[in-house]
Formats: structure tokens, C-alpha cells, sequence
């Protein structure tokens, strides 16, 4: 027996399997990200030295830059998607590049950062500041980078779904979507709460 | 225009652009065909079918219970008769079979972590959850095949990385020794163990974040028809609210593992506070760190883990009163709230687990009153079940035992419970073994019982035959008898002031030196005891596989849609031949008026008309 709902929603939850389970692992991540939050709190307000300023440690600049790069790809994604609502799967997939272009134009500015980071000599055991700078801009490093492979696989061997499971497709990019705003939001927490505080 | 040519197939004409079409759909729908055609590779090791993946869940997660039982009585051993030389300890450390401090100390931890994260919570979420939950409620699988067999497949590695700093690093330190819960700054400055420790935590949340997003798309998407919210069996709602324990309580203690792995690995201080004398030197680190965050975020997970431990347990005690007692469960909304409750205030409890650190009297107030609060829905719970079997005529089999068995011995584990909770007694109890007693109360003759009441419930379910019920009575009153033998003198040695982390049991303390040489010796013959008394049980279940007594689809008489709508065992990928619909709730047990003393979910009310594609289950003669 088919497992139902893969693809259309289930009259009265409203939803495909799909889309619940990424909501449910989103939460989950979300208590991820809140817990080193949370941790980040914990340091900094039981510090007994003076908390390093994050706007003279760190390069504020590039780190901006990335901000809007990663905007502007939770726009392309959702561009992919509406494509692909519209029937339109070739200007979809220019919009899916277009996404994992800017994955790499974040992760390329963000090797440039940690590169002058360490020129400066600032490395994790440097100081707590250091320390959990490194491991949550780690951390969601590693996230944009799960997102980028995800759509690296749609670009190349996952793509030929389209031809014959259309509405599965579409399904997926709207997933990897919303994992990708997910991704671009914990960044947007980060970059005040860590270079600019 | 070769494309436009008509071709004739079967009885139509088509162009051939669209007869191509045609037939590479046919060739792709006929090669996914084949594809069902397993391989042993595809059906019994990366199996995508749940029942499989239940099964080798439960399998895995018994050999790890028996094995972390093993290293506890090596530990009872030196307890019981400290610094006397046993074979058992010879064999396992290639030392003089003398238990050294530091062999203690891994012991413990391991046998903590191994009971807790690859015993217990893969049996009963793994190994039931994976197995029953879809039959329950009418899937044809989980939401998502494919993660469950990555979460099996995260749960092994790290099962055998836990395993492997055990039998490899024995020369550099030996495994994590720093107590399952990992304390720092002990932990951050521990052995090499402590690293593997980490790794293989990290696989075991990965799995078990799989296995929880899986277990609840499932239950609100795939519910058969028919299936409302209140027609769901009480051990699918306690599955349920588990799952949700796991999603959103595992992550913090992810987080606190990535921390503690930077602080071995990259040099941080996230753990270690400044100016830190490690064996008579400061340690040369940056400092600044709060080893009580790491507290703080483990006990966010390790308080809602205790409710992870005993939900599902609930569940399956509540199914097997149920039909043993072949009565409606009494109070089953008030059980689905209590435990939906139960799941929000396991939350906000935490920090009952640090009175004793020094976090400040106002929110040891706060703790004290929340977790005065969580005792009221598990009292629910458990006094819906005793009311249940009020005049019930009840059937004394062996899952039974075990299920009445479980009631008092969580009630004991529960109300010992209450003195730990407030701030005040704790002060004289904690780290005592009256801590150590109590949550074995709740998970050993607590929760392993009701997963062996569950083993042998479903035993007919996934083999078509049954456990030998005269084996399974003398595995119970022995395991009864002899469990009660260990943890019970505790509750005493524990009042009497003996700390639970003495290596040779408080022989060498003056005050705790009498309750100590009284009483462990007695205990560690009991705890050798209960380890003998599963040997017929170990005999049974294999013996049974082969030889059992065959039964029908539904021996058990049970309403549910595992044993009424389809076979034991159920055949092939897919569970059901034909699509169960539910007319009724499950524990429809004993209506008046009706012929037999229990009414399958799947009858229709009287004076409707049963839906035709129900067949009836085909009995396996």
C-alpha cells in the first residue's frame, strides 16, 4: 500500500507529510540555536572581564554584506517556487542557481572574515567572546552549507523529478525553502546579537 | 514527422510521441515494481519497512540493556565485597580482577548512559513505538520510511562508538568515567573517552530527532479513516507527547555537546572557570566560563528523558489492563490530559536536579513548585489504571503480571520522588542512595517491567506465536522478588547518609560504614539473582521464535486495529491488505448487550452498515 499524502495535503490538517516534518525539525532547530542563545546570555552576563564589543572585534562590514546576500536568496528561493507554481520550471531553475550562488558568495565572504580574524590572532580559546563567536557562526555555517548541497542536488541529479512528478517537485523546493528562510533568520539574529552589540 | 505517426496499442491508436511517453512510464512504474522485490540487504538490514526497523531496534536495544546490566553487576560486585578479586572483572579488564577507583567510575557512567540513551529509549520509542504506532492507527508505514532506517542507522554507531571507547582506549584512560551526566569542569579535562562519549551522543540525538519528527507526522497525518484524535489508542497518545519530548527537549543538550567538544577539542572555556588547579596547576585557558550552564542545558533535556522513560511505559501498561481487566480504560481523557500536561511541565522543571548548586533560593523556589505541580498528572495516570481494574474480571497472564506489577513499583518510585522535589529534604537526600533508589523505582521495576509486559503483549504480534507462559511466570516472580531485593535496602542506606558515588559501597566512612556493610552485600547477591532470572526469559524468547505455540491473528481477544485488522504477523510491506476504517474507540471492552466481551475498532455502530472493503482478519491456522 502507498503511503498517502506524499504529495497532496490531508484534508483536515491542511498539510503534506513533507511540510509538517520540516515545520516539527524546524522547531527542533529552533531550540538548537535558542539553547546557544540562551548559552551566549549565560557567558556574556556572567562575565567578570569586560565583554569584548563585537563591532571592534569583528569586520562588520563583510558581515553585513552577507546579510543581504542571504536575503536575497530567501527572495530567490521563494522565485524558484513561484515558477514552478506558474509552470515555468526553466526560469525556476535559474532562480534555484541563483540561490546556491549566493550560498556561495555567503560562504566565500565568510572564509574572508574568519581569514582576517585569524590574521588578528583571534581564534576559539582566545577568549569566551571568541569562543562562542566561532561555534555559532560554525554551526549556522553548516547549515547553509546542508542547504547548498540540497540545492545542488535539485540543479543536477534530483532535478529530472520535475518531468515526472511535477507537484512532488514543486513540494520539495517549497521544503527546502523553508528551511532556507529558517537558515537566513538565524543569521539575522546572529549578526546584531554578535557584531553589533 | 515520424513522431506524428499513429501506432496502435492494444485496442487504441495513438501518436507515437505520446505511445514513448507511454511506455517509458510503464518501464519506470515496472521497475519500481521490482524494486519491492527485496534484497536480504534492503529487507533485513537497511530495511524501510517499520516493522523490520522495529524489531531491530528491539533487538539492539535488549542486547545494550543486558549488557549495561552486566556492567552493573561488576559494580555490585565490588560494592558487595569491595577489593575481593572475581573472575568476571578479570575477564572484562585483563587486569587481577581487583576493580580499580577509575574502572569504577567508567562502570558507572557507562552503565548510565548505555540504560538510558541505548537500552531503554530505543526499546520503548525504537523498538514499540516504530512497531505499533502505525498498526494502531491504521498506516501502511511511518510518514517517512527512509528516515526511520537513518535513525536506526544513527542509533548502531552510536551504540558502538559508546561500545568501542569501552573495549579500546583501556590504556589511555578507558572510557567516558565522569558520570552519565557529564559534569564539567570534570568532564572537560577527563580522558579521551569522554571525546568518544560526545561523538556517540551526538549520533544518538541525530537519531532520535529523526525518529520524533517521523513518529509525529505519522500520527497526525496517517490516522486511518475513522481515526479521530479520541479514538486513538492511550499508548499512541503517549507516543505522541514523547515524541514531542524528544523534538524539542534533545537539541539543548546537542548544543551543550558541540560546547563540551570545543572545550576539549578547540581550547575554549564555555565549562571552565578562571584560575582552575588541575593537579596542582592552573590550567592555562582563557577562563570566564560557568560550569553550571552545562547543568542547566543537560537536565533541559535529562528532565523530560525521565518522562520519555515512563510515558511510553504508561502507554503500554494502560493497553494491557485494558484488555486484561476487559474494561473501558476509566478516565482515558482525563489520561491524555494528564500526560499532554505531564509533556509542557516536564519543561520547566529542570533545575530540581541542582538545589544543592547554589543557584539561589528563588528559583529553587520556583523548581520546587513546578515539580509539586508534575507529580499531580502522573497521580492521575496511575489512578485511572488501579481504578480500572475495580471490578474487573481479570486475567492473571504474564504481560499482566508485569503491567500490575509496574503500578505499585512506579508508585514507590513516584512518591519517593516527592522529598527530592523539595528543596528543603533534598539537602539531607541528594547524592545519597536514596537518589539512586528512587529513579530505579521508576525505571527498572518501573518501566523495564512494563517493556517486558509489553515483549510479551506483542510477542504473538511480530513472531504469530507465543512466549511459554510458565518460562515468563518464573522470569516475573523472580525479577519481582530479587529487583525489589537491590533497590529497596537503598532507600535506607541512602537515609542513613551513604553517598551513591563511593567506590567501595562507604566501608571506609565511619558514618556511613554500618548501613553500607549491612545491607550490600544482600543486595549485590540480588542484583546476581536477577541476573539469573532472566535467563528464562533469554531461553523463552529464542526458544519461541521457532517453536512456540502458533495462535490466531487477535489471541489476546483486543480491540485494537494491530490484532483485529490484520494478520500475526502482519504480511509483507504495506500492513494492511485492505484499508481499515474505525467505527469506535478502542477499550469498548464488556458492552452490555453485545455477544462478545469485546468489540474490534472496526465494527460499526448497530443499524449501520459495515464499509465492504473491511475483510475480516484472516486467521494464521
Amino acid at each position: 500500500m502507498e503511503i498517502p499524502f506524499t504529495v497532496h495535503a490531508r484534508p483536515d490538517t491542511g498539510l503534506y507529510n513533507g511540510k509538517l516534518g520540516v515545520w516539527l525539525f524546524l522547531a527542533s532547530e529552533v531550540m538548537l540555536f535558542g539553547a546557544l542563545f540562551s548559552s551566549l546570555i549565560l557567558i556574556r552576563t556572567g562575565s567578570t572581564t569586560p565583554w569584548p564589543e563585537g563591532w571592534k572585534e569583528l569586520h562588520v562590514y563583510p558581515a553585513m554584506i552577507n546579510t543581504f546576500v542571504l536575503i536575497a536568496s530567501s527572495v530567490f528561493v521563494i522565485m524558484a517556487w513561484a515558477n514552478l507554481r506558474l509552470r515555468k520550471p526553466k526560469v525556476a531553475r535559474m532562480w534555484i542557481a541563483a540561490t546556491l550562488l549566493c550560498g556561495f558568495a555567503f560562504m566565500g565572504i565568510k572564509g574572508y572574515e574568519y581569514s582576517l580574524s585569524f590574521a588578528h590572532h583571534h581564534f576559539p580559546k582566545t577568549n569566551n567572546f571568541f569562543a562562542i563567536y566561532f561555534t555559532m557562526t560554525g554551526l549556522h555555517g553548516l547549515h547553509v552549507l546542508g542547504g547548498m548541497v540540497v540545492f545542488a542536488y535539485f540543479l543536477t541529479k534530483g532535478w529530472s523529478m520535475h518531468e515526472h512528478e511535477y507537484q512532488r517537485f514543486t513540494n520539495r523546493i517549497e521544503i527546502v525553502g523553508l528551511y532556507w528562510h529558517f537558515v537566513d533568520l538565524v543569521w539575522i539574529f546572529l549578526f546584531p546579537t554578535l557584531y553589533l552589540l | 514527422m515520424a513522431q506524428k505517426r499513429q501506432v496502435r496499442v492494444g485496442s487504441q491508436w495513438m501518436y507515437a510521441r505520446d505511445a514513448e511517453k507511454a511506455l517509458s512510464e510503464a518501464l519506470r512504474v515496472m521497475k519500481e515494481e521490482e524494486g519491492h522485490h527485496e534484497s536480504f540487504i534492503t529487507k533485513y538490514v537497511f530495511s524501510q519497512d517499520h516493522k523490520w526497523i522495529g524489531v531491530q531496534y528491539g533487538v539492539t536495544a535488549l542486547c545494550f540493556l543486558l549488557f549495561g546490566f552486566f556492567l552493573m553487576i561488576m559494580m555490585r560486585l565490588q560494592l558487595g565485597w569491595p577489593g575481593e578479586p572475581f573472575w568476571v572483572i578479570k575477564m572484562f579488564f585483563h587486569g587481577d580482577g581487583k576493580l580499580l577507583p577509575e574502572q569504577y567510575n567508567q562502570l558507572g557512567a557507562m552503565h548510565g548512559t548505555i540504560m538510558v540513551f541505548l537500552a531503554i529509549v530505543p526499546l520503548a520509542v525504537g523498538a514499540f513505538g516504530n512497531y505499533v504506532v502505525p498498526l494502531q492507527i491504521g498506516a501502511p508505514d511511518m510518514a517517512f520510511p527512509k528516515l526511520n532506517m537513518a535513525s536506526y542507522w544513527c542509533y548502531l554507531p552510536g551504540g558502538l562508538v559508546m561500545l568501542a571507547s569501552m573495549f579500546l582506549l583501556q590504556t589511555k584512560g578507558g572510557a567516558a568515567q565522569s558520570g552519565w551526566t557529564s559534569y564539567p569542569p570534570l568532564s572537560d579535562i577527563a580522558s579521551q573517552g569522554q571525546t568518544w562519549w560526545l561523538v556517540g551522543m551526538i549520533f544518538l540525538i541525530t537519531s532520535s530527532l529523526l525518529g520524533s519528527v517521523n513518529f509525529i507526522v505519522t500520527i497526525i497525518q496517517l490516522r486511518a479513516k475513522g481515526m479521530t484524535w479520541d479514538r486513538l489508542p492511550f499508548f499512541v497518545w503517549a507516543q505522541f507527547v514523547t515524541s514531542f519530548l524528544l523534538l524539542l527537549a534533545f537539541p539543548p543538550l546537542e548544543a551543550a555537546g558541540v560546547l563540551q567538544l570545543m572545550d576539549r577539542v578547540a581550547g575554549t572555556s564555555f565549562f571552565l572557570p578562571s584560575g582552575l588547579v588541575v593537579s596542582g596547576e592552573v590550567l592555562k585557558n582563557a577562563g570566564g566560563g560557568n560550569p553550571l550552564l552545562w547543568q542547566h542545558l543537560f537536565w533541559f533535556l535529562a528532565h523530560p528523558e525521565v518522562y520519555v522513560l515512563i510515558l511510553p511505559a504508561m502507554g503500554i501498561v494502560a493497553e494491557i489492563i485494558a484488555n486484561n481487566t476487559r474494561k473501558s480504560l476509566w478516565g482515558y481523557r482525563s489520561m491524555v490530559g494528564a500526560s499532554i500536561f505531564l509533556g509542557f511541565m516536564s519543561f520547566i522543571v529542570w533545575a530540581h536536579h541542582m538545589f544543592m548548586t547554589g543557584m539561589g533560593q528563588a528559583l529553587s523556589a520556583f523548581f520546587q513548585t513546578t515539580t509539586m505541580i508534575i507529580s499531580i498528572p502522573s497521580v492521575i495516570i496511575l489512578s485511572a489504571l488501579f481504578i480500572t481494574l475495580w471490578g474487573g474480571s481479570i486475567r492473571f497472564n504474564v504481560p499482566m503480571l508485569f503491567a500490575l506489577a509496574f503500578l505499585p513499583m512506579f508508585g514507590i518510585g513516584g512518591l519517593t520522588g516527592l522529598p527530592l522535589g523539595l528543596a528543603t529534604t533534598d539537602i539531607h537526600l541528594h547524592d545519597t542512595y536514596y537518589v539512586i533508589g528512587h529513579f530505579h523505582y521508576v525505571v527498572a521495576p518501573g518501566t523495564i517491567f512494563a517493556m517486558f509486559a509489553g515483549i510479551y503483549y506483542w510477542f504473538p504480534k511480530v513472531t504469530g506465536r507465543m512466549l511459554n507462559e510458565k518460562l515468563g511466570k518464573l522470569h516475573f516472580w523472580s525479577s519481582f522478588v530479587f529487583i525489589n531485593g537491590i533497590f529497596m535496602p537503598m532507600f535506607y542506606q541512602g537515609l542513613a547518609g551513604v553517598s551513591r558515588r563511593l567506590y567501595d559501597g562507604g566501608i571506609q566512612y565511619a558514618h556511613a560504614k554500618e548501613a553500607a556493610s549491612a545491607t550490600n552485600p544482600f543486595m549485590s547477591a540480588c542484583a546476581v539473582g536477577l541476573f539469573l532470572s532472566q535467563l528464562p526469559f533469554i531461553y523463552n524468547f529464542f526458544t519461541s521464535i521457532k517453536w512456540g505455540e502458533r495462535v490466531g491473528a487477535n489471541p489476546w481477544q483486543a480491540n485494537t486495529l494491530e490484532w483485529v485488522a490484520t494478520t500475526s504477523p502482519p504480511l509483507g510491506h504495506g500492513n494492511f491488505t485492505t484499508v481499515p476504517v474505525v467505527y469506535r474507540g478502542p477499550y469498548d471492552y464488556s458492552l452490555p448487550g453485545s455477544a462478545d466481551d469485546y468489540l474490534p475498532q472496526t465494527t460499526p455502530e448497530p443499524g449501520t452498515v459495515a464499509a465492504p472493503v473491511i475483510a475480516p482478519a484472516p486467521v494464521v491456522a
